[in-house]
């Protein structure tokens, strides 16, 4: 009899507290967790983001559909079992419901397994390798693909005159990804890739990569880079004289970041590379957007900085969506088929793959106002993904 | 062809110059120094902020940059090193490596985790041919001053008191200071020679090698490769180990970029197994 009613007490109090649990999670503050490499070789990328999700907070406020949102930011220092570890301690101890950043593909990778298991949405701010997407069926992107973002540069160059390219890539994920994507494009419309040189992830020295792009006498050579190491690849270029010896460089918008583009000097100018953003674009949302940005920081915003700022005004709308309740799978479905008009123009952030559909501009560096700024004079209107079907 | 030996020598006597002060302690005063990537990235740091802060022309930073780092190592041994020289290998090595990291976290934290960007003057920008080697007029110029900075090197090692003495310091501390040598004095002054050069290597390498908080760790490698392959008995093994470093790497990236920076390390290890001692290492301790 007594054990009956010690169950029942149990019992009555085990539902007592499930229900305020419910109610907390009602007034809980909603926690997004960024994790960015804010040290380190990456440590731009971070910064940027950092800067635009701060942006973002103070443009429209801490609160949506009732309830308070917390950001935390946390450093990885763009390596990626750290990356690993912090995303576990979100999950598990601050209990965030969105896990967002993830400066380079490995870090996104290793988070991947974390995201599905804890059915956690994880929005891609910054990496771009095609393949992370489909690492985990919780992982939305705000930012670009590779392929994506390389394939109308090849397009063009096949169309301009450029024959014969050498191809110069980062020996990683997205690398890799841009020189198949140009070869492939490239060569379909005719083009030749004459020599396909990939560098080291940690190279200090261009020297002996450039020097064979000299030999190699191409029309032109296509570059891609990680952000953050365009300024030191454009000064050994112009050291090497391959500036005046006929070789024209083209590449992905990377090379020419927005970030470091006013340091490269007159070396950059005239380089054409395709890309999503540039905070040279011509549109009063972008006009707004880099105004306000370079008010509150001291540099300007660059491709990372709009997906950072893109990538909060999916997760608030998802959370409005869902009239503040949150949940994994619910948000999850909210940002699926997103559209909005980003300050790089309109995207869509694709129900199928989750990847976003955007404009691909082809720009030009020039000099405007004493600045360099990467000027749009083509476009690609909402490009997807190529190598995945939807 | 000769293109590429004259970037691996450029390359190479960097490298030297940077590690040579790694040499030195290592080799003369028998102290594993895992920190002096550190006092490198000083010396970058001290142009670069001069540089942009300042507005001093790069030349002038140069001197400043030798005489910060020296300075800051003449602090360090006087304060933290000086008690770490009875302890074992592995306090050094703990030591150190621990010295390191608090480099880097505090750049860091003070002065921001971005590259940082050299801006050349307009004459050492650019490059000229000269019967068909394409030379880079900036590595001409470090070539010529790292020369410079070796052949006073091993003239002051070999032809000065100040070297004798210090030769005298490092094989019977007890014995020198019984002749009337300050045996202390002698040590702070190699130590902070060294960690100037290294601090002018830093600024020279800024454009070539790039300065951000983790350079001491990126090139750790690098100076204990020099110093090992060289071997740590005389200046000129750590010199010629610098420069078949930097042109095997360079010209490894170049002929063989599926192999990349393994170059380095596989003859690194072909060397000691063949050379334990290093390339010029003597076959008896001195």
């Amino acid at each position: 009899m007594q054990k009956r009613t010690a169950l029942r007490v149990l019992l009555a109090a085990g539902l007592a507290a499930t229900g305020t649990a419910a109610v907390q999670a009602q007034t809980a503050p909603f926690k997004v967790g960024f994790i960015l490499p804010m040290t380190g070789q990456s440590a731009s990328t971070g910064r940027q983001i950092e800067a635009a999700v701060k942006l973002w907070v103070a443009q429209n406020g801490s609160t949506v559909a009732g309830r308070k949102v917390e950001v935390i930011v946390k450093d990885d220092g763009g390596v990626a079992d750290q990356t690993r570890r912090i995303a576990q301690e979100l999950v598990v101890q601050d209990k965030v419901d969105v896990l967002a950043g993830f400066g380079l593909t490995p870090l996104a990778l290793a988070v991947a397994p974390i995201a599905t298991q804890s059915k956690t949405p994880m929005v891609v701010t910054a990496a771009a390798t095609a393949i992370i997407t489909e690492q985990s069926p919780y992982i939305v992107r705000t930012s670009f693909t590779l392929p994506q973002g390389t394939f109308p540069l090849a397009e063009w160059a096949a169309k301009n005159g450029i024959k014969k390219v050498v191809t110069l890539v980062t020996d990683y994920g997205p690398g890799i990804d841009a020189e198949r994507t140009f070869k492939n494009r490239f060569t379909l419309n005719g083009g030749q890739v004459v020599a396909e040189i990939r560098s080291p992830l940690r190279s200090p020295d261009f020297a002996p990569f450039l020097q064979r792009v000299r030999d190699a006498q191409p029309d032109a050579v296509f570059v891609f880079l990680p952000s953050g190491q365009g300024a030191q690849f454009m000064k050994q270029y112009s050291e090497r004289g391959l500036d005046k010896s006929g070789i024209r460089l083209i590449g992905t918008g990377d090379v020419t970041d927005d970030d470091q583009l006013n340091d490269m000097g007159d070396v950059a100018l005239g380089v054409v590379t395709s890309h999503h953003y540039s905070a040279a674009h011509p549109s009063p949302t972008n006009k707004k957007f880099v105004d306000a940005f370079q008010a509150a920081n001291k540099f300007r915003p660059n491709f990372m900085a709009v997906a950072g700022f893109d990538g909060m005004r999916v997760i608030y709308k998802a959370l409005e969506a869902t009239k503040g309740k949150g949940g994994g799978e619910a948000l999850l479905a909210a940002m699926k088929g997103q559209t909005f008009e980003s300050p790089r123009g309109n995207v869509i952030i694709d129900a199928n793959t989750r990847e976003p559909i955007q404009d691909i501009y082809i720009r030009k560096v020039e000099r405007k106002d004493g600045q360099l700024w990467n000027v749009e004079f083509d476009a690609l209107k909402a490009v997807k993904d190529p190598g995945k079907g939807s | 062809m000769l293109t590429l030996l004259f970037d691996g020598i450029a390359y190479g006597m960097l490298l030297f110059v940077l590690a040579v002060g790694l040499a030195v302690t290592m080799g003369l005063m028998n102290f594993i120094n895992l920190a002096h990537g550190a006092f490198a990235m000083a010396g970058g740091y001290i142009t670069v902020l001069l540089m942009q802060r300042a507005g001093l022309p790069f030349l002038a930073t140069l001197p400043l940059a030798f005489i910060g780092a020296a300075l800051l190592g003449a602090l360090l041994e006087r304060t933290l090193y000086r008690p770490m020289y009875a302890k074992p290998h592995l306090d050094q090595v703990l030591f150190s490596i621990g010295l390191t990291f608090m480099a880097v976290a505090a750049i860091d934290y003070f002065i921001g985790s971005q590259q940082q960007i050299v801006q050349l003057p307009a004459f050492l920008q650019g490059r000229f041919d000269l019967a068909d080697v394409g030379v880079g007029k900036y590595r001409l110029f470090i070539i010529v001053v790292c020369a410079l900075l070796t052949v006073v090197l091993q003239l002051i090692l070999s032809k000065t008191r100040f070297g004798s003495r210090l030769r005298a310091a490092v094989d019977d501390p007890r014995v020198a200071s019984g002749l009337g040598i300050n045996v202390n004095q002698v040590f702070l002054t190699t130590f902070a020679v060294g960690s100037g050069l290294a601090g002018l290597g830093g600024a020279l390498g800024a454009e070539v090698l790039g300065l951000d908080p983790t350079f001491p760790l990126k090139f750790m490698i690098y100076f204990l490769i020099v110093v090992s392959v060289g071997g740590t008995t005389t200046i000129t093994g750590p010199l010629l180990a610098a420069l078949l470093l930097g042109i095997a790497d360079v010209a490894g990236k170049y002929y063989v970029p599926k192999l990349g920076s393994f170059i380095v390390y596989t003859l690194m290890v072909l060397i000691l197994v063949f050379r334990p001692q290093g390339l010029f290492g003597a076959k008896v301790a001195r």
